[in-house]
This record gives structure tokens, C-alpha cells and sequence, in this order.
């Protein structure tokens, strides 16, 4: 059993093993399921973002008009093969938007670790199976990844927005997506590690200012932002650079910002973005037409 | 899990499914005050809709849900939705006022992310109730051996307990045994507990991971 990053890397050097068999093994442990059982239950969370993705990508709007089709805009944009970045991170922008704009809809995602959040991770790692060939098992291998590192955050800081700001929700997101791409592309558990914390320092202090209350702006967009943090918290430290602060003392400044938020950018749509003019004149509008 | 927010909407589903296992049946009437970030986005998360969704036994991932209000008020439960502007402890904090005929429980959860939540009060009773355990919760009155009847018919039937927790409003009233046990709890088992001297009222979670 581990307690916080430090461990689940001890744990897996010591084995042998990659993350995501620790965190498999853990499951067996405290939920008394076979092995088959649990990998079962991630591959249908596996389907779940996949068919988000589909949905996204065909264009989706949400109720109240504020978000949606970006999704398929960007998609037109990287098929038209002109861009400034590599396709690698556009489609990983491009599903992560994909889900979240589902996600506005009402439609069905998983969580990742929130539904605010539920972008990054898989546009990260099913824009790294269209790019690199992944068949679905090793994505699904990245998923159990992926929780291992947000079950620490869960359990030993926060990961709502309305108790520690966007950087609990999309900044745990690109953490645990930055890790998994380690791992998927294979680098060691120490480079996870520095992956993990280089993605979730870039993200400290992100406040949670949803317009009208609604998970959609910014919330869509940043989980675009969060999966090019990913990416780019990957490649370096796949290239060897190292996080100076561990994981577990960045999870601990995450949470100790969080706390100490005010109330006005922690998911209340009192302050931020939700009361630029803009952001008033919408909710406004939104208020009208009953939800 | 349904979006768009898991703590608004998949945490306030939880609650809602949790608040009608409680009360065992379907209410007839529903007041809901929603607190802190709930008061202030509700609408927006489809919080209200979500809840509700959770009273009627729905999923956080069934299609019907984002109609559950429709669905309850033609199926004849009157809703009342209150956003308060008392400053909770969490900021996701709602209370249920379930009602059926003269029958009435309150319970107040709250959401902390990920879908994740806990039940902080039951029937007027602070506690910390997560579902992630089998947890039984015994109303009983305030008597000598009414805790050690209840322990020994756990004993019996080799069930474990993981925590416990008693409390009281004042002596010799009312008191609640709230229960966190390693084993499933089957009906029988709580029957019999039912059954036992002084206890008034028992009832059992076990809500299956989400």
C-alpha cells in the first residue's frame, strides 16, 4: 500500500514493476476483485473516453450556448495538416476540448479526477496512441497510471474546485497525464515522479472562476491547456530534467494554496473571470433562460 | 459519470441515492437547501436536477437523469429548492428534507470532489458517513446494554467492525450507533437487530463504488 508519490516509487523500484501493476495490485488488495475484474472496469471507463472523444470531435453543444464546435474546429485544423506545434499536442488539446464540451452537454465522461477535468488525461494519452500506434491496452495500462498519481492527490490534498481552485481539478489532471506519458512512452518511475510535479507546478494557483457558474469557460480550454502542460512536464523529464521540489511537497503546496483561496475563486462565480463584464453578461442571459 | 461537474452533479447524485436508503422509502415531499458553492452554481452544474436523480434511485451515468425534476413531480413528489447564504464549513454542502406523510428524516451531505462525499448529519446526529463501507445506522433509545446487544449480534454472525461511533441528543432519549463493518450485513442480520430490545430503528448502506 502507498500513502503518497514518494512511496508508490519506492514500491515500484523495488519490485520492479511499472506503476501501473502497483496500483493494480493495490485495487485487488482493498476491494477483494480479481485482477481481470478491475482491469474490466478500467477498460469500460477506457470506452467511455473514447466515445467522448468521437462525440466531441463530430461537434457538441452545450445548453446555454456558451461552449461547444471548437472541438471539431480544431480537428478540421490539424487534418488541414498546416500547424505551428506537432500533432502530438493539437490532438491532445483537441480531445481533451472534445471531452470537456461533452462533459458541458451532459454527457457522459469520466471523471479524470473531476468531470471539470475530465479532458486532460485522455487527451493526452489517446492523442499518444493515435500518434505512436498504442494499441488500447497500454492506454488502458497509462489509465491505472493515472489514478495511482491522483489517488495520492485525493487522499493526501484536494481535487475539487471548490475547495482548492482549478489548480486541484485541471492541475492534478496534467499531473496524473504527465506521468502516465512517462510511463506509456517508458521512462522510469523517479522521471513519473518529476513529470508529475513539473505538470502540477505550472498549474499552483489556478483559480476556479466558472461564467455563470457553469463548467464550460474556462473550464473547456484549460483542460486543453493542462494537456499541452502534460506533454510538455513529459518530454522533460524524459530528456532527464528534474522537478528541485519532490511531488509530495508540490501536492502539499497545492493544497495549502487551496485552503487559504478566497471563497471568491473557489467555484462560486463571485470572482475572476465569472465577473469580468462579459462573464456577468452572460450569466445574466443564462439566468434567463432557466435552467 | 454524467456531466458537468463531479462534485455538483456525480457527488450530488451519491448523496441523493444515499439520502433514500436512509429513509427507505419514496418521499412525497422534498425541501433542499443547498449551501456554499452549491447555493451559488446549482443551476448551472445541474446540482438540483442531480439530487433529485439520486432520490429516485437513478445512476450518475443514466441517460434519464438530466429529467429526474420532471420525473419526480409527475410522479407527485412535491420539490422545494432554497439556496442559503450561510456560510458552510465545506462548500459543497447540502441538507434533504425528506417527507413522507408524517414520516420525516433530515440529512445533510457534502460533495468533496471527484464524486466523492460524505453524510455529515442524520437525523439531527453530526456524523462522518462515507458508503464506502457496509455501515449500519441504529436509532435506539438511550439505555444500559443496548450497545452490547447490537455487538453481540455482530459477533455472532462474524461480522467485523471497522468503526463505531455513539452519540446522543440528551440522556435517556434518543441515541444513533452508526456502524462501519468489514462484511456485507444481510437482512436477516438486520432484522434481528431491529428486533433487539431497545432499538428503534435500523438501517443499512452499502452502496456500491461509483
Amino acid at each position: 500500500m502507498f500513502k503518497n508519490i514518494a512511496e508508490l516509487i519506492e514500491q515500484a523500484k523495488k519490485q520492479d514493476k511499472k506503476i501501473w501493476e502497483i496500483m493494480l495490485d493495490q485495487e485487488v488488495v482493498t476491494s477483494g476483485l480479481s485482477p481481470e475484474a478491475i482491469w474490466e472496469t478500467m477498460a469500460v471507463r477506457y470506452e467511455v473516453m473514447e466515445k467522448a472523444i468521437e462525440r466531441g470531435i463530430s461537434g457538441v453543444h452545450s445548453r446555454s450556448g456558451l461552449t461547444g464546435g471548437d472541438a471539431k474546429r480544431l480537428y478540421d485544423y490539424i487534418k488541414n495538416g498546416k500547424f505551428l506545434t506537432d500533432k502530438t499536442s493539437l490532438l491532445a488539446s483537441c480531445y481533451a476540448v472534445a471531452t470537456n464540451e461533452v462533459n458541458a452537454a451532459m454527457g457522459v465522461i469520466c471523471a479524470t479526477p473531476t468531470a471539470g477535468s475530465s479532458g486532460t488525461v485522455p487527451g493526452v494519452l489517446f492523442a499518444l496512441k493515435d500518434t505512436h500506434d498504442l494499441s488500447s491496452d497500454r492506454i488502458i495500462e497509462a489509465l491505472f497510471t493515472a489514478g495511482a498519481l491522483g489517488y495520492v492527490v485525493a487522499n493526501n490534498a484536494i481535487i475539487s474546485g471548490a475547495r482548492g481552485g482549478c489548480q486541484a481539478e485541471v492541475g492534478s489532471a496534467a499531473a496524473m497525464a504527465a506521468g502516465a506519458a512517462v510511463e506509456l512512452m517508458g521512462g522510469t518511475p523517479d522521471q513519473i515522479g518529476h513529470a508529475f510535479s513539473i505538470a502540477l507546478k505550472n498549474l499552483l494557483g489556478l483559480a476556479c472562476d466558472p461564467v455563470g457558474g457553469l463548467v464550460e469557460v474556462p473550464c473547456v480550454k484549460r483542460n486543453a491547456g493542462g494537456a499541452a502542460i502534460a506533454l510538455s512536464a513529459a518530454e522533460m523529464a524524459l530528456a532527464g530534467i528534474e522537478s528541485r521540489i519532490p511531488a509530495d511537497e508540490v501536492i502539499l503546496a497545492m493544497y495549502k494554496i487551496g485552503i487559504t483561496m478566497p471563497v471568491t475563486i473557489r467555484e462560486t462565480a463571485l470572482g475572476g473571470l465569472a465577473t469580468t463584464p462579459t462573464g456577468l453578461d452572460w450569466q445574466e442571459r443564462i439566468a434567463l433562460e432557466e435552467f | 459519470m454524467l456531466g458537468p461537474s463531479s462534485s455538483h452533479t456525480a457527488g450530488a447524485v451519491r448523496i441523493g441515492q444515499i439520502a433514500r436508503k436512509l429513509f427507505g422509502q419514496e418521499p412525497d415531499r422534498l425541501t433542499i437547501h443547498f449551501y456554499g458553492s452549491f447555493a451559488k452554481t446549482y443551476k448551472g452544474h445541474a446540482t438540483d436536477v442531480a439530487i433529485v436523480g439520486g432520490l429516485l434511485n437513478m445512476e450518475v451515468a443514466d441517460e434519464a437523469l438530466p429529467n429526474a425534476i420532471h420525473i419526480a413531480q409527475e410522479q407527485g413528489i412535491n420539490i422545494h429548492f432554497i439556496a442559503e447564504e450561510e456560510i458552510p464549513e465545506e462548500p459543497n454542502t447540502v441538507k434533504i428534507v425528506m417527507e413522507k406523510g408524517p414520516d420525516r428524516l433530515e440529512v445533510t451531505g457534502v460533495s468533496v470532489g471527484g464524486g466523492a462525499v460524505q453524510i455529515t448529519e442524520y437525523a439531527g446526529f453530526p456524523i462522518r458517513l462515507s458508503g464506502d463501507f457496509p455501515t449500519l445506522l441504529i436509532l435506539h433509545h438511550d439505555a444500559y446494554g443496548a450497545i452490547s446487544q447490537v455487538s453481540q449480534l455482530l459477533e455472532k454472525h462474524e461480522i467485523n467492525i471497522a468503526h463505531m461511533e455513539v452519540s446522543r441528543l440528551a440522556k435517556g432519549e434518543v441515541a444513533l450507533m452508526l456502524i462501519e463493518t468489514d462484511e456485507m450485513i444481510s437482512p436477516t442480520i438486520l432484522q434481528d437487530i431491529s428486533r433487539s430490545k431497545h432499538v428503534i430503528r435500523a438501517s443499512m448502506l452499502a452502496l456500491d463504488e461509483i
